[in-house]
């Protein structure tokens, strides 16, 4: 081993190393796949559903191994990090946490997204190269503390959701989303990269902690400091799809294959919030003063913008893709309170937003089927009559969404309101609970649809083994996290970033 | 500037200036006689069949941007090549790596039939 | 004296070949001004002494990419878009961010150069390596780790293109 290659440097790269590794292999063997399958004597050797359980599956196996080495290895140190890569990389309760809940949300995605692609016509094995690859992306992001690493993190995550976003090459909609999201995507690194420059030239460095320390020793009124405050500012809240940087969203949403959209909606929200949380917890941390109150008005206008168009969509995967953007608005918030508990609470609410945001879009792909699209509200309707289970479970994800007590939603946006109260924000509280009864309406309308309406298809839904397995996991998650919460809060203690 | 580019500089003006020069001259020392089947698109003798500005397939595309891509890899090969022998073995290794995870791409690319004409 | 001379001749060129991209009509022609505002971005990087950008730039951008560029233009049909509207009514908003950026950039020029505080740049080691040779100590030692990322993001972006433009995958 070299200095610029240790064996810590190999233990703290190895979950990218096999997402990549085993990304790379379902490419390059795709193309034999049948032939492979047909050894193991396989009912349909030419299904692309065997790449799950042969690459897949283990990938993300194996990758749970060195993610729990890594855990094992942090508690066992007792230190508070690993760092690597001469501070490039750094494994902490922080990229631990979050890498788990890519993780999660990479396994789900893959397990539902077979029978989906099948009636959509597009079942390749590049869509599960490409959820690896994209994980992999993500892992920089949450663990990177050097502004390249990151960067380029960010890019890898990108470029598989544009790619992955167009899926369905066949469809307009499709192709236009994909058009937009990489558009915008594009535009807004360029934001970032921007503020990336200025602060290498604050720093003289590109790693986070120099950077945190040369931004610390400036005055507040220094206007490179506000330069390069403002421009990366709107590069992460384009990312998070913060108001007015939110207009990518519905569209990207709405066009994506559901199940894209559903892995789009929380990983890649989870991904831009790790690092976002990174760059302002490290390097703008001592410039709390500056962006605190901007970040507070972007947070009340993220929720207006997204309860508001929320209200009048008659889409479901634009109706969630507004209710997104304001629940980036709510995490915002716990950013806004800042104290422990307000960090405790954003580390809380993405844990359970990914499960209940990704449930609420496993029913959606439940429900396409031959040459239903199945995203219009309607397509809801009299589902409880359909399909009782899908039907409960959707109820379960929609009231946890709109966050009322039994279920995981409320733990998270309670956690928010306290760090609020905490901290003295009482505006911001009353606006963030008078914004849940304008949820509490739309996500009803659903509701109402699904148990009270007539519907006009009489079969019941065609779901496959993988998609009920993952809606009752999740249902069962965001009950469970709702009602013994202790485990969960001490996990998300664990990922506060110090 | 750094040192020793003037003289490219001075290369590249007199690459520019000398094609300028010679067309300037040329029209006003030719003679002008035009005529409609001389002002036509000269395509190799034929009769002009269409525009020219025609739509290519989408080929050429995927031939470009795959182009592109390697090229930019080819470009991070650059600074390994001139710095070889201070890398040593380790810098071998890490543009094996590299390299390795572009074939992934290049063998993809080349199973699916992307490059292809046919 | 001269470097000056270069500098606003580079800043001509890059300046110069932007407007014009914007403004022709005929997206061939922009294709063809972008070249020369990449030529110019070239020229300032040679002036900073960063050889190896130049000649990335000149290998990458002016050769690469903008084949690929005029490909596209020659995929697409320009007959219809050449007949829309060029100037589309969000002109409001292009002017807000114009002015925007002009009220910083003269904000600095007005303060002059201690409003523009950065880090004091690391000691230059005497000249005794090139620029590449200083980029390929420091890309393969300190910065290994984005150069092995990016031949992922390369692998993406081979199966991105080939995704969404071959017909059969």
């Amino acid at each position: 081993m070299t200095p610029f290659y240790t064996a810590t440097d190999h233990l703290v790269l190895l979950p990218a190393i096999m997402l990549a590794f085993f990304g790379c292999a379902i490419l390059l063997l795709d193309h034999w796949a049948p032939d492979i399958m047909a050894l193991f004597r396989a009912a349909n050797p030419k299904d692309r559903k065997w790449l799950l359980p042969v690459f897949v599956l283990p990938g993300i196996a194996f990758t749970a191994y060195t993610l729990w080495r890594q855990q094992s290895y942090l508690a066992a140190s007792g230190a508070t990090d690993i760092q690597a890569f001469q501070g490039s990389l750094v494994i902490d309760g922080f990229s631990l946490f979050f890498n788990w809940i890519f993780l999660i949300a990479s396994l789900i995605v893959a397990i539902v997204s077979y029978r989906y692609l099948d009636i959509e016509g597009e079942h390749h094995g590049e869509y599960y190269g490409l959820i690896l690859l994209a994980n992999s992306g993500m892992f920089f992001l949450a663990a990177g503390s050097d502004l390249v690493t990151l960067f380029i993190g960010l890019e890898l995550m990108a470029l598989c959701f544009y790619v992955m976003v167009g899926f369905l090459r066949g469809d307009r909609r499709s192709n236009e989303a994909a058009m937009k999201y990489l558009i915008l995507g594009a535009f807004s690194s360029g934001f970032l990269l921007y503020g990336f420059s200025i602060l290498y030239g604050i720093g003289g460095s590109t790693k986070l902690a120099a950077i945190s320390e040369a931004m610390a020793a400036r005055e507040l009124d220094d206007p490179v400091l506000w330069l390069a405050l403002i421009t990366t500012a709107v590069g992460l809240l384009f990312k998070i799809s913060a108001a007015p940087f939110h207009m990518w969203a519905p569209d990207a949403y709405e066009g994506a294959p559901t199940t894209v959209t559903a892995y789009l909606s929380v990983a890649s929200k989870a991904a831009s919030f790790a690092f976002l949380l990174r760059i302002f917890l490290g390097p703008f941390a001592a410039s709390r003063e500056v962006w605190e109150p901007i970040l507070a008005a972007i947070a009340v206008l993220t929720m207006t913008v997204g309860n508001f168009a929320a209200i009048s969509q008659t889409n479901v995967k634009r109706l969630l893709a507004y209710s997104s953007i304001s629940h980036a608005g709510y995490m915002l918030l716990g950013l806004v309170a800042g104290n422990e508990t307000g960090l405790q609470g954003i580390s809380v609410y993405i844990l359970v937003y990914t499960f209940m945001n990704l449930g609420a879009f496993l029913v959606i792909v439940a429900l396409r089927r031959g040459n239903l699209i199945g995203d219009e509200i309607e397509d809801l309707a009299g589902l409880m009559r359909r399909s009782p289970g899908m039907a409960m479970l959707m109820l379960v994800f929609l009231v946890s969404l709109a966050g009322i007590p039994p279920t995981a939603g409320f733990l998270g946006k309670f956690y928010i309101f306290l760090a609020l109260i905490e901290t003295g924000h009482y505006v911001l509280a009353v606006i963030a609970t008078l914004y849940v009864a304008v949820a509490i309406y739309y996500y009803f309308r659903m509701v109402r649809t699904m148990f009270l309406d007539p519907s006009a298809e009489q079969e019941p839904l065609a779901g496959s083994f993988g998609l009920r397995l993952a809606g009752v996991s999740a249902g069962v998650l965001t009950l469970a996290i709702g009602d013994y919460p202790e485990p969960f809060l001490r996990l998300a203690q664990t990922s506060i970033l110090r | 500037m750094p040192e020793g580019y003037v003289p490219l500089f001075i290369f590249l003006a007199v690459a520019i200036l000398f094609p300028v020069v010679a067309l300037i001259l040329a029209k006003y020392i030719r003679p002008d006689v035009p005529s409609r089947v001389k002002l036509e698109a000269y395509e190799c003798g034929i009769q002009t069949a269409s525009d020219s500005r025609a739509r290519y397939t989408v080929r050429f595309y995927i031939i470009a941007i795959l182009f592109v891509i390697f090229d930019v890899e080819a470009i991070f090969l650059l600074p390994w090549a001139v710095r070889y022998q201070v890398l040593g073995w380790f810098g071998v290794a890490e543009v094996a790596v590299f390299l390795v995870v572009l074939a992934v791409g290049y063998v993809w690319a080349y199973k699916k039939g992307a490059l292809e004409w046919i | 004296m001269l470097d000056t001379v270069f500098f606003y001749l580079f800043t001509l060129l890059t300046l110069g070949g932007a407007i014009l991209t914007v403004a022709t009509r005929n997206a061939v022609h922009s294709a063809l001004f972008l070249i020369t505002s990449l030529l110019g971005v070239a020229g300032l990087y040679l002036l900073l002494h960063a050889e190896f950008l130049f000649a990335v730039q000149i290998i990458v951008y002016v050769g690469g990419i903008m084949v690929l560029f005029l490909f596209v233009i020659m995929l697409v049909n320009l007959d219809a878009a050449a007949a829309q509207r060029q100037f589309s009514r969000m002109w409001p908003v292009a002017l807000g961010c114009v002015a925007l950026v002009g009220l910083e950039l003269f904000y600095f020029l007005g303060k002059g150069e201690p409003a523009f505080r950065i880090a004091a740049p690391p000691p230059v080691p005497e000249p005794t390596a090139g620029n590449t040779e200083r980029i390929a100590d420091v890309l393969f030692s300190q910065y290994l780790l984005p150069f092995e990322i990016a031949s992922l993001l390369l692998l993406v972006a081979v199966i991105g293109s080939v995704v969404m433009a071959k017909k059969r995958i």
